[in-house]
């Protein structure tokens, strides 16, 4: 005789060991289960309320799969076109100099169609976090190729694999901006594992302060996976991110 | 406290977007609007008011800059050339689609395609019809002095935020690069940030507690509230269209023969008034200055009385279909323009209009 | 009172900044005035040309075909603006570096060898305020005053030093435009 028991019973008996931020709605989430978008949008949004600085905060959400981040994370929030939210974040904190202001975006979003608004904002120093969602494939449009997506690798744009002499090499555009003065920090992260998950979060606070601290562009990139995408099971795609992104886009600080 | 320069029309848009207390301008160069930066550049309104002014990489970034800064509340604005301007299109209908005013200036030049930079009315279509995609209308000013160069920057920033729709002040490479006797408003302060609150508070992101957080989108993935978005948005601009009306109306008083011109051809057709009259013929002119709403109604009405009329523009022929629509067949409406660049003289003009409508 | 001025040269010559000073000495004289360039690349070393009207009245077209006066600094512009001028209008030009002159018949003509006269006050600066001399001595539309007025408008406060020697060179265009025709 199973018994059932609410949330409130759960925590009533004092097993409480984890609490959803505020800072994130009782929306349920549009991604797929298992999908890294969930986890890096709560550790960035218990940055925001830790810090003390959600109402402070405007947050940018892209086109892609986060593009419904705003329904989801619960502050001020704009929906730019897709690869426009460093221009967009660029027009905020030009009239709101003292704001926070951070963009949410995907590797198609940022380093396809709005590469020049990255490198550009980046070289200009705007004060501001990116947060840079790398899973190696345009998952909203239903797993295309994206200018990250491996050699070899297999999307619906690449069906025999990504062919490097065809269609170029996956971009590094972390390593690439790190290169610019205007960007303080840059540095890549992944949220499969818990540990890492506690050390991404630390990554983006790190990213806040240096914004509270205005000293330029901040970008935290997190290698997250796409099971659906790369049609696996959640936890294939966790040990395939492992196996194969990792040794491409390698874990830990680049610049600062 | 009206002060009175000689400013080519770029400068005078410049210096009116300072005292107008804009908040934010967002430019890339192009021929023949570049001034527009260039004075802001060298005039420092940072120091003078605290307006941001920066050199986006883009016109899309530009347009970008301003969708933030404009969601915010701030008054924005960004000025562009034709070819720019194409590239602002995907950025005005995002902003038309969240319902965010700013103003866009169009100093346009011949097209297509890299075409000249000398002065055009090419850009009507894309201006007046949609340019970007989805339903939506942008509200478009049509300076045809510096004087008003100056003055729809304010024109159009109190229309931007009565409606909470992006203004077009659509203007050509002649009346941007002419000087002329211009009156400089007084300086208005910026707005502060309470001030914003106060009056825009309930849809700018000015960072919320998130019990009364805001929102900026032009996405709903259901096509019901898509829908129901639409028709706020087509309500919104039927009120344009009873309210916002403007034109002027030139020596229309027993006209026989009707111009219908905007902008710098307006400027020309003034002039092949004059002519007409040396050779007494009796020309009026209507002169739209909203070319959305479009003055339908009064050309409409000016068609009774009138023996035929002719569209007059920088351009192959397209707010001529306007004219025929309002005009709905009553009296023969036909098309004269130079394009490309060239610009039609005022004795072209009068004889075009001796070809087309009186002799013909 | 309408005045239509077409002022054509080389660009380097100085005939956008004397139309400029023209307007505002118009503007200081109360009257309408517009000033519409040529622009564009052609400019770098090319023709430049800029339409000036100066008027009692509210402006109507700033681009013309015809001119009360054309100011002609070169052949390209001889080539291009001696048919514009009105029947009974003038035409004001330097003959300097002109192979075909003026052939009309029906227009007033005058010289004024600006840039000898430039030369001779070992200034090239001031040759299109000599130009401008001759002009105003042919068709007074502004007083010597509010020309003063306007060059100051016209000129940045760190270039006022140089007013005195611009005065000078409108006195030398004054006293040495020469008529050649008159209708
Ligand atoms: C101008 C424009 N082009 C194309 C699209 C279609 N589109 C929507 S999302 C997307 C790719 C997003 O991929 P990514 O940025 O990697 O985000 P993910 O979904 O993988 O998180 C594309 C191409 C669009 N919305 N707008
Ligand atoms: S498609 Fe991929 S990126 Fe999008 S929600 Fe699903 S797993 Fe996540
Ligand atoms: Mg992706």
């Amino acid at each position: 005789m199973s018994e059932i028991l609410t949330p409130e019973e759960i925590i009533k008996k004092g097993t409480l060991v984890f609490k959803k931020t505020k800072l994130m709605t009782d929306a349920n989430l549009s991604y797929c289960p298992g999908c890294g978008h969930g986890v890096a949008h709560r550790i960035t949004m218990e940055v925001l309320e830790e810090m003390g600085i959600a109402e402070q905060t405007i947050g940018i959400a892209p086109v892609g799969c986060s593009v419904l981040a705003y329904d989801f994370m619960n502050i001020d929030m704009q929906q730019a076109a897709h690869g426009r939210a460093p221009a967009v974040a660029t027009g905020i904190k030009r009239v709101f100099p003292d704001k926070y202001v951070f963009t949410y975006q995907g590797d198609g979003d940022l380093a396809a169609i709005g590469t020049n608004e990255t490198i550009h904002a980046c070289n200009r120093g705007e004060n501001i976090v990116i947060i840079f969602i790398n899973n190696g494939i345009y998952g909203m449009t239903g797993g295309q190729m994206a200018p990250t997506t491996l050699a070899g690798m297999k999307s619906s744009t690449s069906p025999y694999g990504r062919d490097l002499a065809m269609t170029g090499h996956p971009i590094k555009i972390t390593e690439m901006v790190a290169m610019l003065p205007g960007v303080c920090y840059a540095t890549r992260q992944a949220v499969h594992k818990p540990a890492l998950v506690r050390k991404a979060k630390k990554a983006i606070q790190k990213a806040f302060e240096n914004q509270r601290d205005k000293k330029g562009t901040s970008i935290v990139e997190i290698v997250s996976n796409c099971n659906s995408g790369w049609k696996m099971t959640p936890v294939d795609s966790n040990v395939w991110l492992e196996e194969n992104m990792l040794p491409v886009f390698p874990l830990g600080d680049i610049k600062g | 406290m009206e002060e009175v320069k000689l400013m080519k029309g770029n400068e005078a848009i410049a210096e009116a977007s300072i005292r107008e207390g804009v908040d934010a301008y967002f430019g890339y160069p192009i021929t023949p609007q570049s001034e527009v930066i260039e004075y802001l550049m060298l005039e420092e309104p940072y120091k003078r008011t605290g307006m941001a002014v920066l050199q986006a990489e883009s016109e899309i970034a530009a347009i970008n800059m301003v969708y933030g800064a404009a969601a915010c509340g701030k008054k924005a604005m960004t000025s562009s050339s034709s070819p720019g301007i194409s590239l602002k299109q995907e950025g005005l209908s995002y902003i038309a689609g969240s319902e965010l005013p700013c103003v866009v200036v169009n100093v346009v030049r011949g097209g297509p395609g890299l075409g000249t930079i000398q002065p055009s009315q090419a850009d009507y279509f894309q201006t007046v019809k949609g340019g970007g995609h989805g339903d939506y209308r942008l509200i478009v000013l049509a300076p045809a002095s510096v004087q008003e160069m100056s003055d729809f920057v304010e024109d159009g920033f109190n229309l931007a935020f009565k409606y909470r729709n992006p203004v077009m002040i659509l203007s050509d490479g002649l009346i941007g690069q002419m000087m002329e006797k211009v009156k400089l408003k007084a300086q208005k302060p910026r707005l502060t940030e309470n001030e914003i609150r106060e009056r825009y508070g309930d849809w700018a992101t000015l960072g919320n507690k998130s019990e009364n957080r805001k929102i900026i989108t032009s996405l709903e993935l259901k096509p019901e509230r898509q829908e129901k978005h639409n028709d706020k948005l087509q309500a919104k601009y039927r009120e344009v269209e009873k309210n916002e009306v403007r034109y002027e109306k030139i020596n229309c008083e027993n006209a026989d023969y009707l111009l219908v011109a905007y902008g710098s051809s307006a400027r020309i057709c003034q002039k092949t008034i004059q002519l007409g009259k040396e050779k007494g013929l009796n020309i009026g002119l209507i002169r739209p200055i909203t070319l959305w709403p479009f003055p339908s109604k009064a050309i409409y009405e000016a068609a009774d009385k009138v023996k035929g009329i002719l569209a007059v523009e920088l351009s192959a022929g397209q707010m001529v279909e306007d004219v025929r629509l309002a005009v709905n067949g009553k009296v023969k409406v036909e098309h004269f323009g130079r394009y490309g660049g060239m610009i039609h003289s005022p004795d072209e003009v009068l004889s075009a209009l001796e070809q087309k409508i009186i002799g013909g | 009172m309408t005045e239509e001025i077409i002022i054509a040269g080389f660009g380097g010559q100085g005939v956008l900044s004397m139309g400029k000073i023209l307007a505002y000495s118009g503007i200081m004289q109360d009257k309408e005035v517009s000033w519409m360039p040529s622009y564009g690349p052609e400019m770098r070393g090319g023709t430049a040309n800029v339409t000036v009207i100066l008027s009692d009245e509210r402006i109507s077209s700033p681009v013309l075909k015809h001119y009360d006066t054309a100011i002609i600094l070169n052949q390209q512009s001889m080539d291009k603006f001696e048919e514009t001028v009105k029947p009974g209008g003038i035409l004001l030009y330097d003959p300097n570096g002109i192979l075909k002159h003026p052939t009309r018949k029906d227009i007033n003509i005058f010289k004024i060898e600006g840039a000898a006269e430039a030369s001779r006050m070992s200034n090239s600066k001031t040759f299109n305020m000599i130009i401008l001399g001759a002009y105003l001595k042919i068709k007074p539309v502004v007083n010597m005053e509010n020309v003063l007025k306007g060059l100051k408008k016209s000129l940045p406060d760190r270039h006022h030093h140089l007013i005195p020697v611009n005065e000078e060179a409108i006195k030398v265009g004054i006293e040495k435009v020469q008529s050649l025709q008159t209708v």
